[in-house]
């Protein structure tokens, strides 16, 4: 394995790659949540499993609590891309409540389609307007495990163990092995304990139809 | 993840780490065993000079960091450790680039190499910390080298061979490698780190053409006549033009080493067959390459060509790839007001205008471009072309969607809002 | 001050290698110094890089050893380094200032620092010599 700098996308060009042998990911959370951690994480954990990915922040108005956005994207193989995600393939939701204030749902939903998969942080299923949603109560786990910085659940890394469950888009072996070695000793094997409890608990909602907002 | 070398090819791979652009250049630094760096932290360069400041508490790099008071004495310094004698490293953007803009002149004319990564940036005012190319393009005349990463990997290789051309005594002059803010900055992809060996052998050591040192006073940069100084110019044109041989060696060595082929100045995505071409610099252009395929699909022969290399300026490789097109689509991310975008200016004069030319200006100030807004920008021109047979258009603004046209044409205008008018006149009346 | 003579010569006076003082001998910290072949803007401290500026001169500082007390101000103030102090030899065992008429170029700053007037500014027709 290694890293491919042939970036011809092969027969089928690029276009085709993004289309079909790519996934696009959108991280809404708060600032302080950790969402461009989690996409960072996640491209380490495709890493792992020998396939290319990429994240990137989207940098603005970030301070504590506020909607932040990143972005990632993971493919079979390198793409030469650089611009933001538009219309992702999966939205990961870190905090319940940008789903349920109307203007930052909005945000959460924009480019969204009826396949967009939605995995939220929330202890029960909120309307996302009929897109699968998958849910798990990351805080609680957070609480639990007592990874709590300055009064805040960590959640980022729960999240990315749902994003595993959900998506399949990488194991969550490659995911706990990006933690912990993101992390080496206890703080690492807490937050891969997290990660793998989130796992577990992610459930598919139920929920109608959402009109399309691209 | 070490990995495996590759024996039948003599490819030697290095570790496979996913990182910021940022921190890509940092190891570049380290890999090229600089021993002095100096700089002042500015957005988003800042996380470079951080790195470096982290692996060097760390142990990992030798070398000294000096904490300067601003960017006029970050790269004063950095020269200063090189005309010393040793590899020596700056990095800024935007304002910061601005404010040295003296410096990188006082570093070119004596001939002592020294490597920069710019991190583009748009200059206020109004204040805006994303990416533009009008802070490296500035820097344009002063005689550096100047080359423009595609992705992560490419900033750290083009770091580590920038030294290896500065260092050349066919060239003598010192070196930029520009990186977009943020797009590449702070984005996290894999990037091969070449292992130390790998780098001891790309580069030699350091050579400089002389030292200043105590003890054997010389002075650099006193007047002298005007005709010593027009044959020092005569002389600096001819290492820029020199120069191109030298990064085509490195490049291909620096290929045969680790894989990344560097031989050319440009690079070239399915232009040789191509009716249309894309020109640009930068990151966005692996979002051409992208919109290249999808406008294959729809039956429009699209090609990208990418200057990795802004100084010494790719003319052949231009005119070679560009004379023969139908149209020639140069993307600017900056402006040079009431005329047209530096790199479509430039272009424009290598191809003497023989194509079809359209100069789009589009993402100035970190406004996101994709494949998708370059597929309407290729349709838009491709159709003026069907149409008019042959078109000459300095600038046409792409601005969310829509195309403006610098004459005759409606620009999009956001006045001052009326109240804060009212508030000006208010305060104007109480002063007079 | 003057530029390093010709490129021939610039080259011969900066080829050579050297070694970083402290620093170890491995072979990445071992700094070549080559000249390749350019044109530098360098210079080195010596008489006359724009010629003998003597005849720039149009009046003439003539130094009165009796009054000159060796204060060494002239030479201090002299923006070309033409005052050239002998030691010892005024007439009352003085250091005793003296002027380098192939370069100085009469600008008259050492009469002015003078704090005994032992520097006249003489007009230069004063000395044409009748043949």
């Amino acid at each position: 394995m290694g890293l491919s700098r042939d970036e011809s996308g092969g027969e089928d060009g690029l276009y085709k790659l993004l289309r079909e042998k790519s996934v696009e990911i959108r991280f809404h959370g708060r600032g302080g949540q950790g969402a461009v951690t989690a996409a960072t994480l996640l491209v380490a954990a495709a890493l792992n499993e020998g396939k290319w990915g990429q994240a990137i922040p989207s940098f603005g108005a970030e301070r504590r609590g506020a909607h932040v956005l990143a972005f990632a994207r993971i493919s079979e193989r390198p793409v030469p891309i650089h611009s933001q995600v538009r219309r992702p393939e999966i939205i990961v939701v870190l905090d319940s409540g940008l789903l349920l204030a109307e203007e930052e749902r909005k945000k959460v939903l924009a480019g969204a389609s009826s396949d967009t998969i939605i995995v939220a942080n929330t202890p029960k299923p909120v309307n996302v307007g009929g897109a699968k949603l998958y849910y798990v109560d990351a805080t609680r786990i957070a609480r639990e495990l007592g990874l709590v910085v300055a009064g805040w659940p960590v959640v980022n890394t729960s999240m990315l163990g749902a994003l595993a469950k959900a998506t399949g888009i990488v194991s969550i072996d490659s995911v706990l092995k990006a933690i912990k070695s993101y992390w080496p000793g206890r703080l690492g094997e807490l937050n891969a304990e997290a990660a793998r409890r989130a796992y577990e608990e992610t459930r598919l909602a139920q929920a109608e139809k959402i009109t399309v907002t691209r | 993840m070490a990995l495996e070398a590759e024996e039948k090819t003599g490819v030697r791979r290095g570790t496979v780490i996913p990182m910021r652009g940022n921190d890509a250049v940092a190891y570049a630094v380290k890999l090229s065993r600089v021993k002095v760096v100096a700089a002042y932290p500015i957005t988003p360069q800042t996380i470079i000079v951080e790195k470096i400041d982290e692996l060097i508490s760390k142990g990992e790099m030798d070398a000294e960091m000096i904490h300067v008071e601003s960017e006029h004495s970050a790269l004063a310094a950095t020269y200063g450790a090189a005309v010393g004698g040793v590899r020596a490293f700056t990095a800024t953007s935007s304002h910061g680039l601005v404010y040295m803009y003296e410096v990188l002149w006082w570093a070119a004319g004596s001939r002592i190499p020294v490597v920069m990564a710019v991190v583009t940036r748009a200059i206020g005012a109004p204040w805006n910390i994303h990416v533009e190319h009008s802070d490296i393009l500035s820097t344009r005349d002063t005689g550096w080298l100047i080359a423009m990463a595609e992705n992560n990997q490419e900033a750290l290789d083009l770091t580590v061979m920038m030294f290896r051309v500065t260092e050349d005594p066919r060239v003598y002059l010192p070196g930029i490698v520009g990186l977009d803010g943020f797009i590449l900055s702070h984005t996290v992809e894999p990037v091969e780190v070449p292992d130390q060996e790998l780098v001891d052998e790309f580069l030699p050591p350091r050579r400089q053409p002389y030292t200043i040192e105590s003890g054997a006073p010389i002075a650099m940069g006193n007047i002298i006549p005007d005709e010593a100084f027009e044959e020092h110019r005569m002389d600096m044109h001819e290492s820029m033009r020199e120069a191109r041989r030298v990064i085509e060696e490195a490049g291909r060595e620096y290929g045969k080493l680790t894989g990344r082929d560097y031989s050319s100045l440009v690079e070239c995505y399915k232009c040789s067959d191509a009716d249309y071409l894309f020109v640009g610099i930068g990151s966005w252009m692996g979002d051409a390459k992208i919109a290249v395929d999808a406008l294959r699909e729809k039956g429009l022969r699209f090609g990208a060509l990418r200057l990795r290399w802004i100084r010494p300026f790719p003319w052949d490789e231009l005119r070679e790839y560009g004379l023969e097109k139908k149209a020639v689509i140069v993307l600017d991310r900056s402006i040079s007001f009431g005329y047209a975008g530096p790199v479509f200016l430039e272009v424009s004069s290598a191809l003497e205008a023989k194509p079809s030319m359209v100069g789009v200006l589009a993402g100035v100030g970190g406004v996101d471009v994709n494949y998708e807004d370059m597929v309407k920008i290729a349709e838009h021109v491709a159709g003026l072309v069907e149409e008019k047979g042959r078109v000459y258009v300095p600038a046409l603004w792409y601005h969310l969607g829509e195309f403006y046209p610098m004459k005759p044409g409606p620009l999009p205008t956001r006045k001052t809002p009326r109240h804060v008018n009212k508030l000006l006149e208010e305060l104007w009346s109480k002063k007079t | 001050m003057r530029r390093l003579g010709s490129r021939k010569q610039r080259k011969s006076r900066l080829r050579g290698e050297m070694v970083l003082a402290g620093s170890s001998p491995s072979r990445k910290d071992v700094l070549v110094v080559e000249p390749g072949d350019h044109f530098y803007p360098l210079s080195v401290a010596a008489p006359g890089s724009m010629g003998r500026t003597g005849s720039w001169r149009t009046q003439r500082p003539v130094v009165n050893a009796e009054k000159c007390i060796g204060c060494y101000m002239c030479w201090l103030y002299c923006p070309d380094n033409t005052i050239i102090m002998r030691e010892k030899a005024g007439p009352r065992g003085q250091d005793v200032a003296s002027i380098d008429y192939e370069y100085c170029k009469g600008c008259g700053i050492c009469a002015n620092v003078c704090p005994v007037n032992a520097i006249e500014m003489v007009d230069e027709s004063k000395f044409i010599s009748q043949s």
